[in-house]
């Protein structure tokens, strides 16, 4: 039996989220504060990550090239024509969501390996796009641009100020996602993950639902891409490399690929690991880093959103038979197979 | 009764296989009709060019009078059309009551309207549910569920299309004996509440011959007979279809 309903506990859960990121600048220090704002832009990139792989079962290798995108957008306009990042930003997701069709429409020729492959090799040639078109995005030496600032009367000073912004935009992002993929859209997606044969057979478009995945994962990427050059204030290749893309796709594989709520720990997972590995063992962090990642993959393959919801349902009450909702665990390799019913 | 579907020399090749060869049926509207044959007798592989999942080498399918191989094959439940598969077919990460819904995909209005319709097409799917007695666990996921169970969600999926033309791949394949009778009963209920014309795959002959007004028999790709159930059941070309030279 549950304590409270499914849509209660979801509002207590949003609810603490949101207390939690509002009080959080006034108990944590500076740099902490700093590293939440890289959290929030993670978050929103992964979050497309999540409904472009996890709901729709297109794996992406190249959500880096599409944060490069908006954060060149963002930083372009800003540096080169001193428009401010309100416009920016609108601008980034625009280009990036635009683009995302456009790669989307080509992605609907490939599956599994292949498109993660097709993926990969835009993650790899973003950065040397970069660098060939120097006289508008700087070259290897990158755009510099101004800290951001907060406007005259809000008793914040930019970071705090940058801070609440992004996890505004993180929000927005989240509750237009939720309404976005909620109903008839959100099925589609799973149902073409699920069984393309038969998803199509009750009428679902591929080729319309693909590709407006696509194209929203990057509108998000895209905005997180402009967020990340606004809190550096600077933007070169090398923040958008295809490391970067492998790392969206551990948070969200670690975070839990079949929840919002796996966007948002994955980001912190990614964003704190590294910097916890370090203190572990000063010498070979990057040892600790992927021990954890093998240890969490084997323990919670689902995600850690999807193992503590398992262990909760577990605790909650006597497990039943079948549980209420028990997806297959997914995993990486999972994703990469194409589920078509062959008759 | 007017023909709902009509199939007119309906040929298919694989390579140099030729696994559907100048097939000519109508499907009756209203009635059930069984489409039987030996294994490799084309009947599924007919299916699926009915719903456009294969591209005819030639011939006509025909829903009263419109050539549905000018459709893409999302297109197919527009022109409600629905159906089952052989090896079922059910979306694993969601669940049943998701399941179903997907079958009301194509009856959405469209645009903002879908919100709309969300509330009614929840409603629908859980009396379809509850008709198919599966409503109490339509907030499980399908993964997991006995055999039996999955067979009756992707019925329920199917007839949430509101099919006038509705396609059973093999329902009988995988349950007992003793659930035979009751899905006899279930299929003539279905063709009955829903006003379905039912064309469907079988191998069990007891429930084709007890359910269907009209019987085609395939062999080999080809058309082997096409009658009423006890006409086909005398016809020789079927018995040595099914039980070898007599």
């Amino acid at each position: 039996m549950t304590l409270v309903s499914p849509s209660s506990a979801r509002a207590i859960r949003v609810g603490i989220a949101i207390v939690v990121i509002a009080i959080l600048p006034a108990i944590v220090p500076t740099f902490v504060v700093f590293d939440f704002i890289y959290v929030a832009a993670y978050a929103i990139a992964i979050l497309g990550l999540i409904i472009l792989t996890g709901m729709n079962g297109q794996i992406s290798l190249g959500h880096g090239a599409f944060m490069a995108l908006g954060g060149y957008v963002a930083a372009v306009l800003a540096h080169n024509f001193g428009w401010p990042y309100w416009i920016g930003v609108p601008l980034a997701a625009v280009a990036s969501g635009a683009f995302g069709l456009v790669i989307g429409a080509i992605a609907l020729r490939l599956a599994g390996v292949y498109l993660a492959l097709a993926t990969f090799s835009l993650a790899v040639a973003t950065p040397s796009f970069l660098k060939h078109y120097k006289s508008i995005t700087g070259g290897f030496g990158g755009l510099s641009l101004d800290a951001v600032k907060a406007p005259a009367g809000v008793p914040l000073d930019g970071q705090q100020w940058l801070y609440y912004v992004t996890w505004a935009i993180a929000g927005a992002a989240f509750l237009a996602s939720a309404l976005l993929v909620r109903g008839k859209f959100g099925r589609a997606l799973r149902a073409l993950r699920d069984n393309p044969i038969a998803a199509i057979s009750f009428g679902v478009n591929p080729y319309y639902y693909k590709t407006l995945a696509f194209g929203w994962s990057a509108v998000l990427a895209g905005i997180a891409g402009a967020f990340l050059a606004m809190t550096t204030a600077y933007v070169s290749p090398d923040t958008f490399t295809f490391a970067l893309s492998i790392t969206l796709l551990i948070g969200a594989v670690l975070g839990g690929m079949l929840t919002f709520w796996g966007a948002l720990v994955g980001a912190i997972v990614i964003e704190f690991l590294p910097l916890v590995a370090q203190q572990v063992n000063a010498g070979a962090p990057s040892v600790v880093y992927g021990v954890t990642l093998i240890l969490m993959m084997l323990f919670v393959p689902d995600g850690i959103v999807g193992g503590v919801q398992r262990l909760t349902r577990r605790l909650v009450r006597r497990a039943p038979s079948t549980p209420e909702f028990e997806p297959p665990v997914p995993t990486a390799a999972s994703m990469a197979v194409d589920h078509s019913t062959r008759e | 009764m007017p023909a709902l579907l009509t199939v007119r020399n309906l040929t298919i090749r694989f390579g140099g296989i030729t696994a559907l060869n100048d097939v000519s049926f109508d499907v009756a509207e209203g009635h059930i009709t069984g489409l039987i044959g030996p294994n490799g007798a084309g009947k599924t592989t007919c299916f699926n060019c009915i719903t456009r999942l294969y591209e005819p080498t030639s011939g006509e399918v025909l829903l009263r009078g419109e050539d549905l191989l000018r459709l893409r094959p999302q297109q197919i439940s527009g022109k409600r059309i629905a159906r089952t598969f052989q090896n079922l077919a059910l979306f694993e990460g969601m669940t049943v009551l998701d399941n179903v819904l997907v079958g009301y995909h194509a009856r959405f209005p469209g645009g903002f309207g879908d919100w709309g319709a969300e509330q009614g097409a929840l409603a629908e799917a859980m009396d379809v549910l509850t008709k198919l007695d599966v409503a109490d666990i339509a907030k499980r996921a399908v993964h997991g569920l006995p055999f039996g169970i999955r067979k009756r969600v992707e019925l329920a999926r199917a007839i949430m299309a509101k099919p006038e033309l509705l396609l059973l791949d093999e329902p009988a394949a995988g349950i007992g004996h003793d659930e035979v009778t009751a899905l006899a009963a279930t299929i003539r209920r279905i063709a009955r509440d829903f006003s379905t014309t039912i064309l469907m795959v079988e191998h069990h002959m007891q429930l084709v011959m007890s359910v269907s007004d009209h019987i085609v028999v395939l062999a080999s790709g080809k058309k082997l007979a096409d009658g009423p159930p006890a006409a086909v059941q005398e016809n020789r070309a079927v018995i040595e279809a099914y039980l070898g030279a007599v």
